[in-house]
């Protein structure tokens, strides 16, 4: 036996009133497998369709093409002072990520239920993978982000090195939404139904095609409650180097990403223990 | 020893409803809880529409035990698997348990048809708890005891039905726990691969590992096990001796009836005959419900005849679980042609040793008149006992030691003559 856990002496007590507990260490003992699900989820995706990755670039494109004409050139919407093609992608790079991260984690436990009713491991690995493997299309689409930037002349500066954080703040909110999602739609087979239309309320509700300056200063913390603000706006200033977002609105995202976080966390520990008796 | 399985008082409820519809809508569950608000009615007592798959049952397995679980269908047996491997928690009750546990309730769990054979093993070693260099540890031994080394490169849908279950044991089958859940799975593969699977199992067992099998093969259990469980309804029944156990679940109402009797009108015949009793009876002539497939068995029929005037023959028809005709059979001697004298009769017809096959076989008796020609069914006792043939693989069958299941509906011990048609080479 090669295990260094030593796991022969710890006992493992099942029943219904255990207490509610994080069990983190659990959850980094199957490391591997939110490896492997993730290399899965990437593989499986790719490996049928003819374009292949390309599709994680079209998105975006499209839609940059189709905002820059409605937005950018008929409604006039300003940008920062930047090229509005620059402006929209770099928003709807962050934004399309976190979409399909919740349209993947919401879908997630009820699409692996064979795994679910057949295998024990940590459950939260599950909707973990489903909001990690779309940072691959994310990084695909982001060379595209780079060349707009070269031919529009646009040279990132210090600013850069808080793009990882706030990426990292998007797989933050998307995590918490999508275990939300994901626990509930072993109960509530509505959750397809509805977050199509969610989410596009959502991105309007989201400076992805305007910038927060839109607002009126005295309105823009309310927006910030919206957790993705925060992250759109940080992570657009962070590449182009325009449009800081202030202190605030990235605290109250933090915050507000953090509450849906723990808050998506506790129900999905509670609603787990169900899922191999509900899905 | 230490115990590395207790479950006290465990139970699991499911609610029938909920099972069904598989799952809720929003609308539902607000319907629901309007309706709680309105009529109050008290939550956690025994309701109808509620099930208990498992009720109050608790038992210890200690380190190293190989422990055999059966039961009829519904009894429990996947509900206990399920709990003890964490899938889901009991009701009411707790389970401790003590080391790594490895649950093989099903072949290929998480094998995704789209990646290869390759891919598949170590996907599906990181689902069952393998670690990556432990897979890769073991890899050669894996794609060698599925036999796949030319394919593992290969996406997993273009393979074989065959081999694709042979690959996915073989990676369940390297797992190391020192708790080992095995649901039914080992009838998978062709006979070959079966017996290779069954020497695993059998392996792990030997190796001071804990296992917990579920099988519907008496015979396995039977040989793989040091101690069996009973379930029935969801409550432990019987513990202890495999023989015993399963000797205890074929004679239970769920098991075989090996024997069934008769009073009155009900009894199968008519104004000249009635059949009385059928069992099985084995070389002491008590009643048997399992019978070593090398020994004879006995089937006793007892009838009364009311009306001397009509002749009659008993006859009986056994077939095997699958529903095949195994064979008919009557008393050819002439004695039969002649009326018997009003009064209670018993016949035993005693079938050979080393004739059936292992398993269950059903039988019917019936009481007939022998006409000009043919023969007229007076009492008809359709499936009327049950009983099942065991090999316990110690000794000469028609099988020999072989471990794997034998087709046919008989296996009958044959006479074997050899003997060398050329004249044998010049040596030297």
């Amino acid at each position: 036996m090669t295990e260094a856990e030593g796991s022969f002496d710890r006992v493992r007590v099942i029943k219904s009133s255990r207490p509610f507990s994080l069990r983190l260490g659990e959850l980094w003992q199957y490391r591997e497998l939110l490896y492997f699900l993730v290399w899965r989820d990437v593989k499986v995706r790719y490996k049928q369709t003819v374009l292949g990755a390309a599709w994680a670039v079209i998105q975006p494109v499209t839609a940059m093409i189709i905002f820059s004409i409605i937005f950018g050139r008929f409604a006039n919407i300003p940008s920062n002072g930047l090229p509005y093609p620059v402006f929209v992608y770099a928003g709807l790079l962050a934004w399309l990520y976190f979409q399909q991260s919740l349209t993947q984690s919401s879908a997630s436990i009820v699409g692996n239920a064979q795994l679910v009713t057949k295998v024990y491991f940590p459950r939260l690995v599950i909707p973990l993978a489903s909001v990690a493997s779309p940072v691959v299309d994310f990084g695909i689409a982001l060379t595209v982000l780079l060349a707009l930037m070269a031919w529009y002349g646009i040279v990132p500066g210090i600013e850069l090195l808080a793009a990882p954080a706030f990426l990292a703040l998007a797989l933050l909110v998307a995590f918490g939404i999508g275990l939300w999602l994901s626990a509930l739609n072993v109960r509530y087979r509505d959750v397809p139904y509805a977050l199509p239309f969610v989410a596009q309320v959502w991105l309007f509700a989201t400076p992805v095609i305007y910038p927060t300056s839109l607002l009126p200063a005295d309105w823009r913390w309310l927006l910030s409650l919206n957790p993705m603000t925060g992250v759109i706006e940080g992570f657009r200033w962070s590449l182009l180097g325009t449009g800081k977002p202030s202190v605030v609105v990235v605290l109250v995202s933090l915050g507000s990403g953090l509450a849906l976080l723990a808050s998506g966390f506790a129900y999905f520990r509670t609603s787990e223990r169900q899922f191999a008796d509900v899905i | 020893m230490t115990n590395a399985i207790e479950a006290r008082d465990v139970a699991k409820r499911y609610v029938l409803g909920s099972q069904r519809a598989a799952y809720d809508t929003l609308r539902e569950d607000v319907m629901r809880l309007a309706r709680r608000l309105v009529t109050r009615r008290p939550e956690g007592r025994r309701q109808r529409g509620e099930v208990w798959a498992l009720d109050g049952v608790s038992f210890a397995v200690r380190s190293g035990e190989v422990v055999g679980l059966i039961g009829a269908n519904g009894a429990g047996k996947t509900t206990m698997l399920r709990l003890l491997s964490q899938i889901t928690e009991p009701t009411l009750g707790e389970i401790r348990l003590r080391g790594r546990v490895g649950s093989l309730l099903e072949v290929g769990t998480g094998f995704h048809p789209e990646l290869t054979g390759r891919e598949n093993v170590y996907l599906n070693g990181a689902i069952l708890g393998m670690r990556r260099a432990e897979t890769a540890r073991k890899f050669d031994e894996i794609v060698e005891f599925a036999g796949v080394e030319r394919f593992i490169d290969t996406p997993v849908k273009r393979y074989s039905s065959g081999m694709y279950v042979r690959l996915a044991f073989s990676v369940a089958a390297h797992l190391e726990p020192e708790i080992l859940l095995v649901d039914e799975v080992l009838a998978v593969g062709d006979a070959e691969f079966q017996k290779r699977c069954l020497a695993k199992i059998e392996g792990i067992g030997g190796s001071g590992r804990t296992v917990v099998f579920v099988s519907h093969s008496m015979p396995t259990i039977l040989r793989l096990c040091e101690r069996a469980l009973l379930l029935d309804a969801g409550k432990l029944v019987a513990d202890g001796e495999p023989s015993m156990v399963v000797g205890a679940y074929l004679g239970g109402e769920h098991g075989s009836m090996s024997a069934r009797s008769w009073r009155d009108d009900t009894a199968p015949g008519d104004d000249s005959v009635r059949l009385r009793s059928v069992r099985i009876v084995n070389r002491t002539g008590a009643t048997a419900d399992t019978v070593d497939m090398r020994d004879e068995v006995g089937v006793e029929v007892s009838f009364e005849v009311l009306d001397r005037r009509v002749p009659m023959t008993p006859m009986l028809a056994l077939y095997t679980e699958r529903g095949e005709h195994a064979f008919n059979a009557l008393d050819p001697s002439l004695s039969w042609e002649n009326p018997l004298d009003a009064g209670s009769y018993v016949t035993t017809a005693w079938i050979p040793g080393n004739l059936l096959n292992e398993g269950r076989y059903i039988v019917s008796a019936f009481l007939n008149t022998i006409g000009p020609g043919r023969l007229e069914r007076k009492a008809v006792a359709q499936e009327a006992v049950a009983f099942y043939v065991v090999n316990r693989g110690d000794g000469i069958s028609a099988k020999g030691l072989l471990v794997q299941q034998w087709g046919g509906a008989v296996a009958p011990l044959l006479a074997w003559e050899t003997s060398r048609r050329d004249e044998p080479a010049h040596v030297g």
